[in-house]
């Protein structure tokens, strides 16, 4: 393997409130991911996903947040660097799209101005040269019709449009890695398709790392390289995208796989969903989280954390996997 | 953008249409009738049914509604009991003083509420915001006039800095021009005037500002934390744009929209403040009228400032709708 | 989408009416707020001083005193002496059992006048947002016309019909500029209210339409009222003040009231200005105590305040 472009080790992120316990929502997270590959970040809403990007892109808030462990990215660390010297990585060096594209771009601000200011702080180009290039953007990211659209507001868009707005301002300075936070959940199913076909193509183009943030497997069995599933703010099982898919060993990831509905199954059949929700989970510290709604839980499970072990080339987290043949 | 202002001008007669009719009833509803009313002690079964004939309250009440609308459209709102001059005519002399007076406390009320509402919410938690936030809530809690008798007291009485009334030295010898006495000075090139003008202005100006002042700190300081905490602040981050971009760009521009609502909402309290600011600084401009009017119960002045009053309202926020407009690109002109 | 004032006007107010029904959690945060405590504190001791006041006033709020009416002269009022430890006021009456028995009539004016602008409030809004369709337009009509007169000319002109001004009359006039801020707010509450689900669901199950508005909209709409109803305590106090100072209060000079004491103080300011600030302070006390109050239960009764 070559040196990894990104490479997250032991990363804690913990939100403190006084007078109250800590609420850890990121517990010692380790992954990389190499130049140009498509890395998974899979789990269920509030299982930490989220909150580990932002902890990357350093944009969780500074007060009543406690972030540990490290995030190298060509051998720099981000977590050490100055306000300043992230400030000009981000949008340059890694960039980030986010759920909600309607939220996610200022309403009162004419796209243009959104895609060129962005151009402008990082490749420092002249106002006629920012136009020129994010209509180029636009164009590039299937934006009909470009030029007119750098003046339109976003709510004169739809989701989808919007979407692509938002993958052109991340792309804009050919970032080595980016960050997509479930980029086609808040968008119609026809559309979510396009947008990861989009962004699939233009990684490829522009030799991006992309890493997917999703709690739907479909989108990583089409995209990803790896795959890291998360539970609890921990990365319970990483593996090749094949091999995940075909032996999936952790419980949770086969629950997961389980629960999503299939046309080839027989009828009748019911899907294998995993009980309970999130908020049943035991802290990692002495016993694996996900115990309480495990069908494969052992009287351990509650009692001793699960170490990490590494068989081949699959990272794993528990005390009674599912057999490798099932 | 026409059509727009049309459209809301006409939204407008309705409101005024009811109101009138309520004022209207308002006079009617004078204990004995307003001629009694306006007669008062000299008041005699004769003299009240002569009366009701000159003001032509012995006719029909349908008839005697749409003369006095027909009137007040063509600007016509009686004579002042206690000047006999029309109201229309007082109202015209009076305004020049009033606007200023509220311009200038509106002035102070923006340039230091906004500011000081984004400081305090970007140092949120902090003694500087905890203070902000005492300080706003004990801003309107103070009597405007007592404030008003305060200031006056201390700045003009004890440490004689300013001037304790009026809006102009006797001494001073000031062409009139718009009736603003301060742009006056300037326009004239008497800076003397100005000055002077100025000085008399300060204490009622601060006086009126206080509580606008801490509802648009509050808000500004509302607005800001709404909008740091929002997506596409986040997404301006994300870009590593400068901070005094993401500032000025993503957060002011947004945080201002609810600001500016509330300026127009404060244009109202300005109106009231301003009866009571004038009474005690002496200021002589429509809160004066209507002080005088009040003591002298002169209802046809009363009635005629509490519709213009309305109408300067309505008209003032639908200034601010347009530039609510301006601002926010999701607010059609339709 | 078309926003104009007006309707943003309504629609702040209508944001209030998002607001929670009182529940058990907010009542902990209330305990946990250190502003609700200060306000509650401070509402408390004056409720408590207006209560016993006159057990606790050494004298007649009416009295005058031969030995401090001597004392009175142009440019004199007698101090704090043995007996009188506020001094005098103007009219040789003792200041300290005065502002003692001052806190009853002005708990009294904001109460009453909060009290009866909330009733006809209350009952414009629920006809209007229990009814809807024309009642609905009329009723929220008529509060739109006086929700466009600045609210003191509002109080101003009402006060002013009054041949004699009284307390009767400040507090008529008061309470008239709260009834469209309660109707509105409580009309917005009842619309959302209208449209939830467990209203729905008691339509569903076939229960009276009278006590459907009465059981399940009402109690759920009224949690943001309440809130108005404390802020409106404060302002009711400073507006009576504010009509008492330009003479539209009560004439007669026995009656003790903040708002009027603080009124008929402005002349002495020169000879005594303690006569003017006891009551000032007593009447920004009182209306920090009920904004602080009612911001902390606004605070505890949003949605977004919860986690």
């Amino acid at each position: 393997m070559t040196t990894p472009l990104l490479e997250v080790a032991d990363l804690g992120v913990a939100f403190t409130r006084k007078g109250e316990p800590d609420s850890v929502a990121v517990d010692g997270v380790s992954f990389d991911v190499q130049p140009g590959e498509i890395v998974g970040l899979v789990g269920e809403s509030g299982c930490g996903k989220s909150v580990t990007s932002l902890a990357i892109m350093r944009l969780l808030p500074e007060r009543g947040v406690r972030v540990t462990g490290s995030v190298r990215m060509e051998g720099t660390d981000l977590m050490t660097l100055s306000d300043s010297a992230m400030r000009e990585k981000r949008g340059r060096d890694l960039s980030m799209v986010f759920q909600d594209p309607l939220s996610s771009l200022n309403p009162v601000i004419e796209i243009g101005l959104q895609v060129t200011e962005v151009l402008r702080r990082h490749r420092g180009l002249k106002k006629d040269a920012a136009r020129r290039e994010a209509a180029e953007l636009l164009e590039r990211v299937g934006i009909p019709d470009p030029r007119r659209r750098l003046d339109s507001y976003p709510h004169q868009l739809s989701g989808g449009m919007r979407q692509r707005v938002m993958i052109a301002i991340a792309l804009a300075c050919r970032p080595r890695l980016l960050i997509a936070d479930e980029p086609t959940t808040a968008l119609d199913v026809t559309i979510q398709a396009q947008i990861l076909e989009l962004l699939k193509e233009l990684v490829a183009d522009s030799g991006t790392a992309l890493v997917m943030i999703t709690h739907d497997l479909g989108v990583v069995a089409g995209l990803c390289d790896r795959v890291n599933v998360l539970y609890g703010g921990r990365i319970v099982e990483r593996s090749e995208r094949h091999r995940l898919f075909g032996t999936p060993r952790h419980p949770y990831t086969y629950g997961l796989l389980g629960s999503i509905p299939r046309l080839d199954a027989p009828p009748g059949e019911d899907l294998a969903a995993i009980r309970g929700s999130v908020n049943d989970n035991l802290p990692w510290a002495h016993a694996c989280a996900f115990a309480p709604r495990c069908p494969r839980a052992l009287e351990r499970c509650s009692e001793v954390s699960p170490p990490p072990e590494l068989a081949g080339g699959r990272f794993l987290r528990c005390h009674n996997p599912v057999p490798a043949e099932a | 953008m026409l059509r727009f202002v049309v459209r809301r001008l006409l939204q407008i007669v309705p409101t005024l249409f009811v109101l009138s009719l309520l004022l209207f009833a308002w006079l009617r509803l004078l204990p004995g009738g307003p001629a009694a009313a306006l007669l008062g002690d000299k008041a005699t079964p004769e003299k009240i049914a002569e009366l009701n004939r000159v003001l032509g309250l012995d006719q029909p009440i349908p008839l005697q509604y749409f003369r006095y609308l027909g009137r007040s459209l063509t600007g016509d709102f009686g004579n002042s009991l206690i000047s006999g001059d029309p109201v229309i005519d007082e109202i015209g002399r009076a305004l020049p003083a009033t606007l200023e007076l509220a311009v200038a406390a509106l002035l102070i009320a923006v340039v230091l509420g906004i500011p000081l509402g984004y400081v305090a919410a970007r140092y949120r938690g902090r003694p500087l915001d905890t203070t902000t936030v005492i300080g706003t809530l004990v801003g309107v809690a103070v009597p405007v006039f007592f404030l008003g008798f305060l200031l006056k007291q201390w700045f003009a009485v004890d440490l004689g800095w300013f001037p304790p009334s009026g809006r102009q030295s006797v001494s001073i010898d000031a062409t009139d021009v718009t009736g603003l006495a301060v742009f006056d000075g300037l326009l004239t090139r008497e800076f003397d005037a100005s000055w002077d003008a100025l000085r008399h202005l300060v204490l009622p100006a601060i006086a009126l500002a206080t509580i606008p002042l801490a509802v648009i700190t509050r808000i500004t300081r509302a607005s800001v934390l709404d909008v740091l905490g929002s997506d596409f602040v986040r997404t301006a981050n994300s870009k590593g744009l400068a901070p005094g971009t993401v500032r000025g760009r993503h957060v002011l521009r947004n945080a201002l929209l609810p600001v500016s609502t509330t300026i127009g909402l404060q244009t109202g309290l300005l109106l009231g403040g301003a009866v009571l600011t004038e009474k005690v600084f002496v200021w002589g401009g429509i809160g004066t009228l209507i002080a005088q009017g009040i003591e002298r119960r002169d209802y046809p002045r009363l009635q005629a400032i509490v519709l213009l009053g309305a109408g300067v309202y309505v008209l003032v926020n639908l200034l601010v709708d347009l530039s609510y407009a301006l601002i926010d690109p999701r607010v059609r002109l339709r | 989408m078309v926003t104009t004032w007006a309707n943003r006007r309504k629609t702040r107010i209508d944001d209030l009416a998002t607001g929670r029904s009182l529940g058990a959690d907010a009542l902990v945060r209330l305990r946990r707020n250190p502003v609700a405590i200060v306000g509650a504190v401070i509402v408390g001791l004056f409720i408590l001083v207006s209560i016993f006041a006159p057990w606790i006033a050494p004298h007649d709020a009416s009295q005058s005193f031969p030995e401090l009416q001597e004392g009175l002269r142009p440019d004199v009022i007698p101090g704090p002496q043995p007996g009188f430890p506020l001094g005098s006021d103007q009219n040789g009456r003792d200041f300290y059992s005065r502002m003692i028995l001052a806190s009853r009539q002005t708990l009294l004016v904001g109460v009453f006048a909060t009290l009866i602008g909330l009733f006809f409030g209350v009952l414009i809004g629920v006809l209007a947002g229990a009814f809807g369709g024309w009642v609905d337009t009329l009723l929220m009509r008529f509060t739109d016309v006086l929700l466009s007169i600045p609210s003191l000319l509002l109080a101003i002109s009402i006060a002013a019909l009054a041949a004699k001004p009284s307390q009767t009359t400040v507090i008529i006039a008061v309470a008239i500029v709260g009834v469209p801020v309660f109707a509105r707010l409580l009309r917005g509450s009842m619309l959302a209210q209208r449209d939830s689900d467990h209203v729905l669901a008691a339509t569903a199950l076939g229960v009276k339409r009278r006590s459907i508005v009465l059981r399940h909209m009402v109690p759920n709409a009224i949690g943001p009222v309440i809130v108005q109803a404390t802020l409106t305590l404060a302002t009711a106090i400073l507006d009576a003040a504010a009509l008492s100072f330009l003479g539209l209060g009560d004439g007669d000079p026995a009656r003790a009231e903040w708002g009027l004491m603080l009124a008929n103080a402005q002349a002495y300011l020169d000879v005594r200005p303690a006569l003017a600030f006891y009551p000032a302070i007593a009447i920004i006390l009182v209306a920090l105590g009920f904004t602080l109050l009612g911001e902390a239960l606004r605070e505890a009764l949003d949605p977004k305040g919860r986690r």
